[in-house]
């Protein structure tokens, strides 16, 4: 049987070789929420990159006023927003960069950074009231 | 076709058509600037990517990042490429000989797009030649200039976009130098000089912006060149969480001022109008000193001896601006 292309080494890989995006052709990509896509094997979407982070972002619903700045911002597609609305972080793709806390706008804040090993629940047992005001 | 977009919330509803999981740093500029490019439309859009960052870390074996049609190739030749596959698909059309479902989305009005990335390295250095050569022929696509403004991806030397006062590789500063010693190239005229339809410069901290030109850009018969800023959490030195205010930083000093070229030509390729537009102009425009200190590439400037770089900056900075005014006033 043909090896698995995940076993494959580059030297195996044939000059001029496709790497396929989804598993069955699909016609308008931009209509077909990520969730409902046949992924291959060989797109990245498949993989997790959770490890590279210190910390993580955790959402916190309570504040959030879904004005996307954290969708549009974020450089990992890892703020998951359906019909106007955030939703939460994909973690396997979310890299820790902060930027969604930065640039969230509500007091406190809706997204906040803590140590990775924190169980979300006990973050957001200890999230602030109101944020201290930067110098 | 052009995409409604008239909100933050509305432009949320864009099903990416690009991946997570690739390997580009955290906090990179080039990420926001792909994703905001691509979902600008909802037509089907056929990229081509020249070496440097984004290739690099979006097609390491065996994965793709990329959920539209997408060509690996060289450095230098980014611009040829998307060209080249622009007119394979006019040719095709015009022998009725593509596929039953590109066909029927022609007839709904969205015709494919074709866009080149690539970083400053490969368009204001090594690629020009071919990217010259594609807007002096005047193909249908668009450039789109991911402006970290140095050659990233292999350690961080000075390209003809870096400023002056850069700390990198090839430039660095020290005791006897404040590092790079040229001015930054112009790009964007130089483009628009080419007789281009439409050029842009834009920031992914300015997004709705950004979204507004690549539409005009898509909308457009002839070849588009966009600048877009992108701020380098490993070469500017600054945190990943401070690109989006570092890039804010440079549009509200005007050292990234927003604006657009128009060219109006006639059948025979004569230009017979042009028109500059600023498209964002700063409430205060901050001194220049505060977006050079956001970044350790220029912590140097702040010494003594290196003060007289900063004060350039701002003349340079002051003058760029002026002229930008000039010609908007002057519709040239
Ligand atoms: C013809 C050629 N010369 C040199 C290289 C090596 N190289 C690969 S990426 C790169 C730097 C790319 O810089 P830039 O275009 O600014 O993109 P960035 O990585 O900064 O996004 C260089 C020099 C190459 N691949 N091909
Ligand atoms: S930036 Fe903050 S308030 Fe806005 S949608 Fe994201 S989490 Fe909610
Ligand atoms: S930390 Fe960075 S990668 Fe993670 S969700 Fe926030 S912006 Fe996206
Ligand atoms: S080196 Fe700079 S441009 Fe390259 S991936 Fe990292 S942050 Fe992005
Ligand atoms: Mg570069």
């Amino acid at each position: 049987m043909a090896k698995d292309i995940k076993d494959l080494g580059w030297n195996e890989l044939i000059p001029g070789a496709a790497l396929f995006s989804f598993t069955e052709p699909v016609e308008d990509v931009a209509e077909v929420p990520m969730d409902e896509r046949p992924y291959a094997p060989t797109n990245s979407h498949e993989y997790s990159v959770g490890d590279w982070r210190v910390e993580k972002p955790v959402f916190n619903r309570d504040y959030c006023i879904d004005c996307q700045f954290c969708w549009v911002f974020c450089p990992d597609m890892s703020i998951l927003s359906r019909d106007k609305k955030m939703i939460g972080v994909i973690y396997d793709h979310c890299k820790g960069c902060g930027i969604c806390v930065e640039v969230c706008p509500t007091n406190p804040k809706s997204l906040l950074m803590f140590p990775e090993h924190m169980d979300n629940d006990e973050a957001l047992s200890k999230w602030p009231s109101k944020e201290e005001k930067k110098k | 076709m052009t995409k409604k977009i008239k909100n933050l919330k509305e432009f949320s509803l864009s099903n990416d058509r690009y991946e997570g999981a690739n390997l580009m740093c955290p906090g990179c500029s080039h990420n926001i600037i792909v994703r905001e490019v691509l979902n600008a439309t909802n037509d089907p859009v056929i990229v081509a990517t020249a070496t440097g960052c984004l290739e690099v870390c979006t097609a390491v074996y065996p994965k793709t990042s990329w959920d539209v049609s997408w060509i690996h190739i060289g450095f230098e030749n980014a611009a040829v490429a998307i060209a080249t596959a622009q007119a394979a698909y006019e040719v095709l059309k015009r022998k009725g000989r593509l596929p039953e479902a590109t066909k029927k989305m022609i007839e709904e009005g969205r015709e494919p797009k074709f866009v080149a990335f690539a970083g400053d390295g490969g368009t204001y250095d090594i690629g020009f030649q071919s990217l010259s050569g594609a807007f002096e022929r005047g193909h249908n696509f668009m450039y789109v200039c991911l402006d970290n403004e140095v050659y990233a991806n292999t350690g961080g030397q000075r390209s003809s976009s870096t400023p002056i006062g850069a700390s990198t590789t090839t430039s660095p500063a020290g005791t006897v130098s404040y590092g790079e010693k040229m001015m930054k190239k112009s790009m964007v005229e130089i483009m628009s000089d080419h007789g281009a339809p439409y050029v842009a410069q834009v920031s992914p901290s300015k997004w709705k912006d950004l979204v507004k030109k690549v539409q005009k850009g898509f909308e457009v018969n002839g070849p588009v060149y966009i600048n877009a800023q992108s701020a380098c959490t490993t070469e500017w030195k600054h945190a990943p969480e401070d690109t989006i205010e570092v890039s804010d930083l440079g549009v509200e000093s005007c050292v990234w001022p927003l604006y657009e070229i128009i060219n109006e030509r006639d059948e025979h390729g004569i230009i017979y109008n042009t028109k500059l537009n600023i498209t964002y102009r700063p409430k205060n425009k901050i001194p220049v000193e505060e977006y050079l200190a956001a970044q350790p590439r220029f912590k140097h400037l702040f010494k003594p001896e290196n003060r007289h770089i900063i004060e350039l900056w701002q003349k340079a900075v002051d003058a760029k601006w002026e002229h930008l005014q000039r010609r908007e006033e002057a519709g040239v």
